[in-house]
């Protein structure tokens, strides 16, 4: 067991992350500071390999500022913190973290940790949706920012959220040929959410503009759509959907990408012993904190991020900042007071956003609801949404842990990430019963699959 | 308009001027760049990464993220790599895929 220098641990390297460890610096703590990625940013704002030459405003666009004030904060701590990149935190108790990677392997010893682990793609599981060529929203935006790839030749991008219109953009402005991008929610839905979205102005414009410039280059978009199957047998060759109107159409595309919005990895708040409470807005259970980042429920952890509860990367490096200040005042060191409050009038102003966003793109639980018996829910396993259905009747599964066991949904390689948040909607149906009720999948160590030898 | 992928599934729309390096796949050797990740360099060669162990057909990844785990991989060695968190290494030897 190493011991985490002067006892506090950052996991992340998101813009929450990184203004977390920022703000310890600031005030003389130097935390061992662990991250997935090969290289700080996040998701958000990812960086590529070292050896790409691309300029940074073909990969962030419009955020390349905020990007690169980013990258050269976490670039310049790198050797202050004990940065330790390419590196899984796969289990946490309430003393010990136990890493995995690059960073070395083995248990790390804190007083006092900020959890900033971000979030994935909220997926709900249509048929054909596991044949090669259909990924996530945030995959194909990854393969592109990352790697300077395209999905496919002809790519087709579905489900609703900012992050649909952003990468089909940016797909379309680097080259690719964008076949459709079709979203679920409706225009009159994001007319009557303008009031809230005006609380960031800035971010509703870029995504008036991302929407105008892709009508402009003639690129196909409808709205108030619902996807029913991706068409094809061996390989993904496009979309049967219905539209607005109720008609069920067809577009050809060799690859696809969707998502419905986000959700929070909150496997390490659940281990570490946090407090969680159903989110309606989210539709997701989320550890509880306190508004300056203290998770209820673990006196030693603090949370910030979209890992706890989605609000986007500008209020993840309030929240991050927000969050090591708190902690730095709880082991008796003064905080800027002044500091303090700017930070949380700007996160309740962001929180406002988000809750416009929901409005705008409403997560279309009814889909999920209704997934058809022989549709994959889980892909780890690929148990059907009618074994999960099968699996409960008759049975007291009135939760979605006593479900899994009776059904491995979310007993996969991926714990749930994927198909968790569309398995608890067709247990709520399912059950005729809310769901907040059905709870939430348990996390279990390690949060993801370890190479052999990690242990 | 034709929705046939070309050999690969990924399309390489920038950043071509990276150093070559080559890996094997079974007995086919394929060409990728340095900085590429298994994932990336194996579908810009081919249309999938592995077969479903459930008998459900080819797949290929999904999340690109490191949260799906869906792109696993085996190396001739035996060693088992998930495919969007690896960088390709120049010799990198595969087993065969399906």
């Amino acid at each position: 067991v190493s011991v985490a220098p002067q006892g506090v641990a950052v996991v992340g390297a998101g813009p929450a992350g990184v203004r977390a460890v920022e703000a310890l610096l600031a005030h003389g703590l130097r935390p061992v500071w662990i991250d997935e990625g090969l290289r700080a940013g996040g998701q958000i704002y990812r960086q590529p390999p070292p050896n790409f030459v691309r300029d940074a405003s073909a990969l962030y666009g419009f955020e390349v500022r905020k990007a690169q004030r980013l990258h050269r904060v976490a670039d310049a701590m790198a050797a202050q913190a004990d940065y330790r990149p390419s590196t899984l935190v796969w289990d946490i108790t309430e003393s010990a973290l136990h890493v995995a990677g690059s960073g070395g392997s083995g248990a790390i010893a804190f007083e006092a940790a900020i959890l900033a682990t971000g979030a994935t793609d909220r997926i709900i599981p249509l048929p054909g949706w596991t044949l090669p060529g259909v990924f996530s929203l945030g995959g194909a935006q990854t393969a592109l920012k990352a790697q300077a790839v395209a999905i496919g030749g002809r790519c087709l991008f579905f489900g609703t959220g900012p992050l649909l219109y952003l990468v089909a953009y940016q797909y379309a402005k680097a080259g690719a040929q964008v076949a459709a991008v079709l979203d679920t929610g409706s225009a009159a839905g994001r007319r009557s959410a303008l009031p809230r979205l005006l609380a960031n102005t800035p971010a509703l414009t870029k995504g008036l503009y991302y929407l105008a410039w892709l009508r402009s280059h003639g690129v196909r978009i409808e709205s108030g759509i619902e996807p029913l199957a991706v068409l094809g047998k061996a390989q993904a060759e496009g979309l049967r959907f219905r539209d607005a109107a109720g008609a069920t159409q067809e577009i050809e595309a060799d690859a696809l990408a969707f998502g419905y919005g986000l959700r929070s990895e909150t496997q390490l708040a659940d281990l570490a012993g946090c407090r969680f409470a159903f989110d309606p807005i989210d539709r997701q259970w989320l550890p509880e904190r306190d508004a300056e980042g203290r998770a209820l429920g673990a006196a030693n952890i603090y949370l910030a991020g979209d890992g706890a509860g989605i609000a986007g990367a500008d209020a993840a490096e309030a929240a991050g900042e927000r969050a090591a200040l708190a902690l730095l005042s709880d082991r008796g060191i003064a905080v800027p007071a002044e500091r303090c409050r700017t930070l949380e009038r700007r996160l309740a102003g962001l929180h406002r956003f988000r809750a416009g966003l929901a409005e705008a793109f409403p997560f279309p639980a009814h889909l999920a609801r209704r997934i058809g018996d022989e549709t994959i829910l889980c892909r780890c396993e690929t148990v059907s949404a009618g074994s999960l259905r099968a699996a409960i009747d008759g049975i007291d599964a009135t939760e979605i842990n006593r479900a899994k066991a009776y059904s491995r949904i979310g007993m996969g390689r991926c714990q749930g990430r994927i198909c968790g948040s569309a398995a608890a909607e067709v247990l709520s149906a399912a059950l005729n019963s809310d769901i907040a009720g059905v709870g939430r999948l348990r996390s279990q160590p390690p949060v993801k699959p370890l190479p052999v030898g990690a242990l | 308009v034709s929705a046939a992928p070309p050999s690969g599934r990924f399309l390489r729309l920038a950043e071509a001027t990276r150093r070559p390096i080559t890996l094997t796949i079974g007995s086919e050797r394929i060409q990728a760049l340095e900085g590429d990740t298994l994932l990336t360099a194996l579908l810009l060669a081919r249309g999938s990464l592995r077969q479903s162990e459930f008998g459900d057909g080819a797949r290929a990844g999904f999340c690109l993220m490191g949260a799906c785990q869906d792109c696993w991989v085996a190396l001739a060695d035996g060693r088992r790599f998930r495919a969007c968190t690896t960088m390709a290494e120049d010799g990198m030897a595969l087993e065969a895929i399906p």
